[in-house]
């Protein structure tokens, strides 16, 4: 067992864990953030992504030991003060999920895509989601969500200037 | 509770030095670079380590400098920040784009150069690049010339208790990587690492062979004239290409020559 301590969703946490002990896992299991899904062994399905230190990453593929002192974001972080998130928002009016499994990483990686690319064309967000698989299928909806949400947040950032 | 279903140990490593003391004193431990292959690895029980150093986090390692004509990446530094350096982007697009290409946006935010490469995956990227280019492997004993690190299939030069440092990737006047991913996995099927310099042509393939190898027949013609047609009578051998259920050792013998093309007609644009 080893202590680890990181900020999740904007809370200092200190846990002891197992040294084997994937960072999905402790996420679901040890702090009960169960929006973080797991849909694969093979780190390809993307429904685990989470952000630390503000870049998504697949947090089945990661020990928790490697995150020791990080800045986490989950799922669960991302609307504040009862307000959804712009691409929260924006997959709801898009119809953007069907069964919802990978919605919670879709929407993860989205965020981490539309900082990194806020001028995002379809071509480019389909690109971007080559680590996220929509068991549903429902691809469409979630490239025209993305696509609304950044110029959503496009505008945003324009008015605001 | 953890998907891995055996228990082990994990230590961070807060510096190079305390790594390598850490990896003299358990010999059986195996270092965590990064981990995008290891731990879906470790999940199949592939490989069973007892014991990891983690060396994914050293800053010391992590690093992009221009050194003459040739851009020198530590090998901690993540894909993310090879195909975004304005350096090596500038020096060496190809390696950029090679980098921009590996895994998907989450994999490479995470997964390290040197991960890659001591691993030697026969699937990856990076060792196409690094056999194209004549690259050279600095580790914390001495340096070894792409030639001689690529041993085998996930086999390297490196000996017990060595650590990849840094890399160094000699500039080329043209060169372009192209691959053909499974549709499934999207590892490379057959990856091909064109790079013409004044020393003549060198051609890496990875993803085919159970090594990444060089196409010497390719590099001749090449070396005698830099054009897609100049491969048009080369058959490239089957003989010791993997063959599975994706594809036989012929289909990906014929996809060695026609990402050969790609690449060449790529870096002839580029
Ligand atoms: S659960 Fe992480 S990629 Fe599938
Ligand atoms: S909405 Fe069902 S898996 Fe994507």
């Amino acid at each position: 067992m080893t202590t680890v301590s990181m900020t999740v969703n904007g809370k200092a946490v200190s846990e002891n864990v197992e040294d084997r002990t994937l960072l999905v896992y402790f996420l679901r299991e040890q702090l009960r953030l169960t929006g973080t899904h797991i849909g694969c062994d093979t780190s390809q399905c993307g429904s685990c992504v989470v952000h630390v230190n503000g870049r998504a990453v697949k947090s089945c593929t990661m020990f928790v030991g490697q995150v020791e002192g990080a800045d986490i974001t989950t799922i669960e972080g991302l609307a504040k003060d009862g307000k959804l998130h712009p691409v929260q928002e924006a997959f709801r009016e898009n119809h953007g999920l069907q069964c919802g499994f990978c919605t919670p990483g879709m929407i993860m990686t989205a965020v981490d895509m539309i900082r990194r690319k806020p001028e995002l064309d379809r071509d480019t967000i389909r690109h971007e989601l080559e680590g996220n698989i929509c068991r549903c299928t429902g691809y469409h909806n979630i490239v025209s969500a993305i696509e609304d949400a950044a110029n959503k947040m496009r505008g945003g950032k324009e008015k605001a200037a | 509770m953890s998907m891995i279903s055996y228990p082990f140990g994990y230590t961070r490593a807060k510096s190079l030095a305390e790594a390598q003391a850490l990896l003299a004193k358990t010999p059986e431990a195996k270092l965590l670079a990064g981990g995008q292959t290891l731990i879906p690895t470790m999940k199949m029980r592939l490989a069973q380590p007892s014991q990891l150093i983690d060396i994914s986090g050293l800053k010391e390692l992590s690093f992009i400098r221009v050194s003459g004509d040739a851009v020198v990446i530590g090998a901690a530094t993540r894909h993310f920040e090879v195909m975004n350096s304005a350096d090596v982007k500038r020096a060496i697009p190809a390696l950029a784009d090679l980098a921009g290409g590996i895994g998907d946006p989450a994999v490479r935010h995470v997964g390290t150069l040197g991960g890659s490469v001591a691993n030697n995956d026969p699937a990856a990227d990076y060792p196409a690049a690094v056999l194209g280019l004549n690259a050279t492997v600095k580790t914390t004993k001495r340096t070894i010339a792409a030639d001689d690190f690529f041993t085998g299939m996930f086999e390297t030069a490196l000996q017990d208790g060595e650590i990849v440092t840094e890399i160094s990737f000699p500039a080329a006047e043209r060169s372009a990587y192209a691959k053909f991913r499974n549709p499934a996995s999207r590892y490379a099927m057959a990856g091909v690492f064109v790079a013409k310099t004044k020393n003549g042509v060198r051609v890496a393939v990875t993803g085919a062979a159970p090594c990444v190898y060089r196409e010497t027949q390719m590099e001749k013609a090449l070396t005698a004239k830099f054009s897609p047609d100049a491969l048009a009578d080369i058959e490239v051998s089957p003989d010791g290409m993997n063959s599975d259920i994706h594809g036989s050792a012929e289909y990906r013998a014929n996809l060695v020559t026609v990402m050969a093309k790609r690449a060449v007609a790529a870096a002839l644009n580029g």
